[in-house]
């Protein structure tokens, strides 16, 4: 069964079309990257994928299940996950307190007002785990304010790993890297296990190209051309869009 | 028959009061972003401040204008000192705004005393003006001139002036009036004295109709607040029905239905608020 | 050490009648819980939901009115307290649901609109509520038997309420669903794509908030014996924010302190400031621009700063002694 299947995607806000007709397919344990200038609409793709965004016209499938009529906020539950173009944690919190977050929305005690959350061990190594898995397991207990704009973005992993996704969607997770936190990042994109579907933005082609396997080229929010990373790579027209018509 | 006709009649009449004081907070609910709480005061204490210039000698339409001009001088005050220290943050600056209302009331119960001080109907305007053999008051009648006057120099200040374009541009999207240009503080700074000193201006005007008490600012911001969410914040149309919209339901709602006068009022703006953030006229939403 | 202080805290707070001889100020002191705890609800939703609400006092009105209308119609002390909670959760899930279409300022404005209504209902609906006049109640309950008359008697029994209140809102703080809560202050969206219900997590805190200024208002009542429009009207629900904000929002026990501070104003320096309003707005506007985040957390850090430098001092001089010991 295919893990994600975008039928003829339709999003307009207002005149501008965002979204054209968009038709992906993505395949279980799949290592896909969506790339496209800026204004391709990617970001917008995902938010319609997450269900931030309804769209006009077009369907969503995630391993065969129509995602349409369900709730962006029952989509993780479902097995997706994603990160954001723009750090989104929680400010004022530690690193660990901040996964735990992330593993207490997928479960039901999140509704229980009685108990102390801090005592919840399970939960906690839990979290733990996550963050040692991406090799910050020695900041745990540090404050986000206090860690480097990289280590926020390996949190930013770690809390879409801890939920255990079948289908992961990184937004342009190398964004605003020096090279040695790029390298972190690739390392553990590499180490994300086969059973995980991942999807990734990227803006800048280069940087994500080891970890492509399929490619899809977006433009005015058309795909404009999609294959394997060597296809890609060889087509004229990704370098036309690139350095513009 | 006639009492309709009354009652109609007070209604206008008390819609062109509320439009002098819901313009200005149109206005800076519109540009700011902010429902300023001071408004009410601003109305009173340019109310007793034409109380005061009328014991000393001025007759009642000088009396009004300095009064605007006072408390005019006093809303650039607040905006620069203290409006202007939490730029962006607009929820700060609604606290601080209901911070200095307090202060503002209190102020004036200091200055005035507790007593309800009466503004005489100035003389010109004594008695009733006989429309279709109706007799109205004759200053009520006057109190909706000024109000189109006033409504009609607004819309020319606003429509036909660059001042008038740029606070416009800065409704619509202040970051981007910014970029072009546009000296958006300075404009808050305008905007907010204008807004101050139509509300004290209009404090002096509703003096006869409606004398000057503590708590005058309590019971008209709300009313401002209505008009404003009916209307929408920013657009000078929208205070202008909405002022008389509010007027209509509250003469009427005090007459017919005295027990649920306050909910036929805010009912309505409530229904709104609810349905569409921006009001019926308006175009900034919350 | 925490909890021989807590301890300490509470015989200091259960022998105040002893120790305060004056009963005036023992029914101050009882204006300050009850207060407190209406400061405590409301920070649920504006110090941990991040919902600011102008409007709470209509809640906390409507317990009182509900109760008063419950009790001069035959019910005993214990019906009509149920029914004014019950009354102030139905009220507190029609505030919710309205208020919850807005965010930031719309939130904010809907609250005002919901809070003006009620009052306008008390100021007007006479034959209910008759209007500005009030309503009377005759006695206070007589919880198994124990009269809550006499000052000393009344202060504990709201001692006891605070106590409870500080007691739940400090576990629902500390709980999965406290956390939750904070969450969709800080990052809604974010918890949206996490798999949290964002309007139902904050529709229940609110109900939560809601539910503790009802009590506030049932104790209102019973301290007063009376209630009258003033109390809904727009002040008293800006007097409960300004509570909320002067003693810190992101504190559990920074809406008392700020209880604290308004009500001793209101009533002790009133009698030596005469205007206290005046006082009070200036406070807000003080602590909005130059300490937004209230005094408790200001006061916090200065006490750490003070702590820190006598640790300083204590180091030097004993300092080469320590080191031979080890």
């Amino acid at each position: 069964m295919t893990a994600l299947v975008l039928d003829d995607l339709e999003k307009s806000f207002g005149g501008l079309r965002v979204t054209a007709a968009v038709n992906l397919s993505v395949e279980p344990g799949e290592r896909r990257l969506i790339i496209g200038p800026n204004g391709a609409g990617k970001t917008t793709l995902f938010n319609l994928i997450t269900g931030e965004l309804r769209p006009d016209r077009g369907s969503i499938r995630l391993f065969g299940l129509e995602l349409t009529r369900i709730p962006s906020r029952r989509r993780a539950h479902l097995g997706m996950a994603r990160t954001y173009q723009i750090i989104t944690l929680f400010p004022g919190e530690t690193l660990l307190r901040n996964v735990t977050l992330s593993l207490l929305g997928r479960s039901p005690l999140r509704w229980n007002p009685f108990t102390r959350l801090d005592r919840q061990d399970a939960l906690i190594s839990g979290a733990r785990a996550a963050l040692e898995r991406v090799g910050l397991g020695h900041l745990a207990d540090r404050p986000l304010g206090q860690t480097a704009y990289g280590e926020r973005r390996r949190v930013e992993i770690a809390m879409a790993l801890a939920q255990r996704p079948r289908i992961l969607l990184l937004d342009e997770p190398f964004a605003g890297l020096s090279i040695d936190e790029r390298r972190d990042v690739q390392d553990l994109l590499g180490a994300i296990p086969r059973d995980v579907t991942v999807v990734m933005i990227e803006h800048d082609m280069d940087v994500a190209l080891d970890f492509a396997e399929r490619i899809t080229v977006l433009h005015f929010g058309k795909v404009i051309i999609e294959g394997t990373r060597a296809e890609v790579v060889a087509d004229p027209r990704t370098r036309e869009i690139y350095l513009g018509e | 028959m006639n009492l309709w006709l009354v009652l109609a009649g007070n209604s206008i009449a008390f819609g062109g009061l509320l439009f002098l004081l819901s313009a200005g907070f149109s206005l800076i609910f519109g540009l700011m972003r902010i429902p300023n709480l001071t408004h009410g005061s601003l109305f009173m204490l340019g109310a007793y401040f034409g109380t005061s210039l009328i014991a000393a000698g001025f007759s009642f339409w000088p009396a009004a204008i300095a009064a605007g001009i006072g408390v005019a001088i006093l809303g650039g005050l607040i905006e620069r000192l203290l409006l202007r220290r939490l730029p962006g943050a607009e929820l700060a600056q609604v606290l601080v705004t209901l911070g200095l209302s307090f202060m503002i009331a209190d102020l004036c119960l200091m200055g005035w005393g507790g007593d309800p001080i009466e503004i005489a109907t100035p003389a010109a305007l004594h008695g009733a003006t006989f429309i279709s053999s109706v007799g109205f008051p004759t200053y009520r009648l006057a109190v909706i001139a000024v109000a189109v006057i006033i409504a009609a120099g607004l819309w020319m200040l606003i429509d036909r002036t660059r001042l008038g374009a740029m606070i416009r541009a800065g409704v619509d999207d202040p970051a981007m009036a910014r970029v072009v240009g546009i000296r958006v503080s300075r404009l808050f700074t305008i905007v907010f004295c204008l807004g101050a000193g139509l509300a004290g201006f209009a404090g002096v005007i509703g003096g006869p109709i409606l004398s000057v008490y503590p708590g005058l600012d309590q019971d008209m911001l709300p009313l401002a607040l209505v008009v404003v969410i009916l209307g929408g914040s920013g657009s000078l149309v929208g205070s202008f029905v909405g002022s008389f919209v509010v007027g209509v339901l509250y003469n009427f709602g005090q007459a017919m239905l005295p027990e649920l006068a306050y909910v036929v009022l805010f009912l309505p703006m409530l229904i709104v608020l609810v349905l569409r953030p921006q009001g019926l006229f308006g175009r900034a939403a919350f | 050490m925490r909890r021989l202080g807590l301890s300490l805290v509470l015989v200091v707070l259960a022998a105040l009648p002893f120790w305060v001889a004056n009963s005036y100020y023992v029914n101050i002191a009882s204006q300050i819980l009850l207060y407190a705890v209406f400061a405590l609800g409301l920070n649920v939703l504006v110090g941990y939901a991040g919902l600011v609400s102008l409007g709470h006092a209509g809640l906390f009105g409507i317990a009182a009115y509900a109760g008063a209308i419950f009790i001069n119609g035959g019910a005993n002390h214990f019906i009509a307290i149920l029914g004014a909670l019950a009354a102030t959760l139905l009220a507190a899930a029609v505030f919710a649901v309205l208020a919850l279409r807005g965010t930031g300022l719309g939130f904010v404005m809907i609250t005002v609109a919901l809070g003006q209504i009620v009052w306008g209902v008390a100021y007007r609906w006479i034959s209910i509520t008759n209007g500005d006049n009030g309503v009377s109640i005759a006695t206070r309950p007589r919880p198994f038997g124990l009269s809550l008359v006499t000052a000393p008697g009344f202060y504990w029994a709201t001692l006891l309420v605070f106590l409870a209140a500080v007691t739940t809102v400090a576990i629902f703080v500390g709980s999965p669903f406290g956390a939750s809560l904070r969450g969709t202050r800080d990052q809604p969206r974010r918890m949206n794509a996490l798999g949290y219900h964002v309007w139902m997590i904050r529709f229940l805190a609110f109900l939560f908030s809601g539910l503790w200024s009802g009590v506030a208002g049932v104790l209102f009542l019973y301290y007063n014996q009376f209630v009258s429009p003033q109390v809904v009207a727009l002040g008293a629900s800006a007097e409960a924010l300004l509570m909320v904000i002067a003693g810190g929002t992101g504190t559990l026990l920074g809406p008392v302190a700020g209880a604290v501070l308004v009500v001793i104003i209101k009533n002790v320096a009133s009698a030596y400031i005469a205007r206290w309003n005046l006082v009070l707005g200036a406070i807000f506007v003080v602590i909005v621009i130059f300490m937004p985040e209230g005094l408790v957390p200001g006061s916090v850090r200065l006490w750490r700063w003070t702590a820190d430098r006598l640790r300083a001092r204590m180091v030097e001089p004993g300092g080469a002694r320590q080191k031979r010991g080890a």
